[in-house]
């Protein structure tokens, strides 16, 4: 029998930051984030696509999505099934809020331990706030080795795998042992899109809490639900220390938000003046688009 | 104890930029909180860059130096920051937010539990008074930085833990060096104790790392120049005016045709498409050509002495007049007003 493996993929659901429209904004020019889609953060989807290679390569090999986020993030696992995987875990607890980068990646360093994977993928960073952090520290808190910015990845049965690196000036190519957590660029190929056959089989996938809300729910018993049931776990399911979830766990806080102000087009003509470009930079400046 | 320690990165035996922009920002935070600013250094062959380091204000060059430690491996190095940090207790430790420092900070404050916030494009030292428990806390480091795709600006602290740790991208400190160097030490680091053979468990197979290009695309800062700029001559103002802002120098076709500008520079349509936060066209009529590479920058000022020139329709602030002598009054007016 061939080599198999159990790849767990690090996904993160997100307000689409790159689509702040026009009508995105409010009277007041802040953004109204209501409004912004939620979706699959790319780079997990890259993340997505390099596990999905692997299995291809290595039948058997089973591919879990972990997500941690509000009860909408069930969207997070149903899209992997769609696109492949074999199934996923919400992570998902009121104790849970309030998180920074560390007490995020402690959350799930726990849910993972529980998953007992070879390899964790993710993608390198959510476009939500940029921070690339939660990869190299939930590799940390788990004790195992880290290669972040992989382009590709090429498991052997070997005991090894080999990852490409795509750094800012050029390319590495490393090879380690497992267990591993791998982050991956979005300069790896895209997901491949979904498929017909997962997505009749897996568009009723739904955690108990979705499948509870019996408003639009009740022909679910018609289905086999317990194949359909993404788990969903809390603190009481992954363990460990309270203070280190949500708030408390965060050593991170937010002192002061600056929305930025969004002005329509409209050139405003200055002359070559002493003072006209005086109050141009002082304005660039206290904006911080300079200095 | 409790001073301020600064990763160095180093790149072809040599320091990187963003790592002297550090330094500085570094000196000016240390001066505020009357400590003392120190250098983490770590590679192969690497003491002799210490010199350098205290031309900055480094007053300790702590120093790692092995064989096996030529190029940055993220579990080596790691455990070296992590034993130095236990035991100096810096109060704030600044890295640079490229390819290695974001591989090596999040995994150092992880071990820490320390806070980090990542790609700050300002640092400040103030206090903060927390209204919920009505703890005052003095000389906190305020890690300000863009977040939501970059439409707000956040002020982050680290109440509790320590160090307070930040990654800045390059170009965004600016660098400057001592008149005279101040009176540094160098302080080796036994790394026996610290590193095991496990911590050497990923290999580097093959490496193919470029020498520095010119890169116009990931600048969040152009200034641009165009067939009216005139001449080669007139080009150096651009430079000195991005040099202050941390900007880099791009060109339209017309310049660069003209040799102006190197063709790497080019924006446009046969160029380079360029979103920086802020670009501004000098000498630029404003082809469709050329803003077809620009147009979505999030802020575009043109500087021109034709006032019905194209690119004043797509440019947030028009400046009409000549650019030799908008350029030096932004020069003046930036140094003047910038703290």
């Amino acid at each position: 029998m061939t080599k198999t493996f159990k790849i767990v993929v690090l996904a993160k659901q997100v307000p689409d930051t790159r689509n702040v429209g026009k009508n995105a904004m409010k009277e007041d020019g802040t953004v109204n984030r209501a409004a912004l889609p939620a979706i699959f953060n790319p780079e997990d989807m890259n993340a997505l696509e390099q596990a999905l290679r692997i299995k291809d390569k290595f039948p058997g090999t089973k591919v879990e999505l972990l997500t941690m986020g509000p009860l909408r993030a069930a969207d997070i696992i149903r899209e992997g099934y769609f696109r492949g995987a074999d199934g996923g875990v919400l992570l998902t607890d009121r104790k849970f809020a309030g998180a920074d980068t560390l007490a995020t990646s402690y959350a799930l360093s726990m849910a993972i331990r529980k998953m007992n994977p070879d390899i964790i993928i993710s993608g390198r960073q959510a476009i939500d706030g940029d921070t690339a952090q939660v990869g190299p520290q939930v590799a940390e808190k788990l004790g195992i080795p880290q290669v972040t910015y992989a382009e590709s990845i090429s498991a052997s049965e070997s005991g090894k795998i080999t990852i490409l690196r795509r750094l800012e000036r050029g390319i590495e190519e490393v090879s380690t042992s497992y267990p591993v957590l791998i982050t991956v660029n979005a300069t790896a190929p895209a997901c491949r899109p979904r498929n017909a056959k997962q997505l009749m089989r897996y568009k009723h996938a739904s955690t108990l809490s979705e499948q509870n809300d019996n408003e639009h729910n009740s022909y679910l018993p018609l289905f086999n639900m317990e194949e359909l049931t993404i788990p969903e776990w809390g603190v009481a399911d992954v363990g460990g220390e309270e203070i280190k979830y949500g708030l408390s766990g965060s050593p991170t806080k937010v002192k002061k938000i600056e929305n930025i102000v969004f002005q329509a087009k409209e050139s405003k003509r200055l002359s070559a003046s002493e003072e006209d470009i005086d109050s141009l930079f002082i304005e660039l400046i206290s904006s911080h688009t300079i200095g | 104890m409790n001073n301020i320690i600064v990763y160095i990165e180093t790149e072809n035996g040599k320091i990187a930029d963003v790592s002297l922009e550090l330094m500085t920002k570094g000196r000016e935070l240390a001066n505020k909180l009357n400590c003392n600013l120190e250098a983490l250094l770590i590679g192969d062959k690497v003491s002799h860059l210490s010199e350098e380091l205290f031309l900055y204000g480094a007053t300790k060059v702590h120093l790692a130096e092995d064989s096996r430690l030529e190029f940055y491996r993220t579990l080596p190095y790691s455990a070296i920051a992590i034993s130095l940090f236990k035991s100096e207790k810096p109060q704030i430790a600044l890295f640079g937010a490229t390819s290695i420092g974001r591989d090596l900070a999040p995994r150092v404050s992880s071990a820490l539990t320390s806070g980090l916030t990542a790609d700050c494009t300002s640092l400040e030292i103030g206090d903060h008074n927390d209204a919920k428990s009505g703890k005052e806390y003095k000389d906190l480091l305020y890690q300000i930085r863009p977040a939501f795709g970059g439409n707000i600006i956040a002020t982050i602290i680290n109440p509790e833990h320590r160090p307070q740790m930040a990654t800045v991208r390059e170009g965004v400190m600016k660098k400057m060096a001592l008149q005279q160097a101040a009176n540094g030490e160098i302080s080796k680091i036994d790394i026996k104790p610290i590193l095991n053979d496990s911590d050497f468990v990923v290999e580097i197979i093959k490496r193919d790392i470029q020498e520095r290009k010119i890169d116009i695309k990931g600048a969040s800062i152009i200034v641009a120049g165009g067939f009216g700029v005139g001449s080669k001559e007139n080009f150096k103002q651009l430079f000195e005016l991005a040099h202050l802002l941390g900007a880099e120098i791009g060109a339209s076709r017309a310049a660069v045709d003209a040799g102006f500008a190197d063709h790497a520079r080019q924006v446009g349509q046969t160029g380079v498409t360029v979103r920086p936060k802020l670009y501004i066209a000098v000498g630029i009529s404003g082809q469709i050509q050329h803003t077809a590479g620009m147009d979505q920058s999030a802020m575009i000022i043109s500087i021109n002495n034709d006032p019905n020139a194209p690119i004043n329709n797509i440019a947030d602030y028009a400046i009409v007049g000549d650019l030799n002598e908008v350029l030096p009054r932004m020069i003046k007016s930036y140094k003047k007003n910038i703290k």
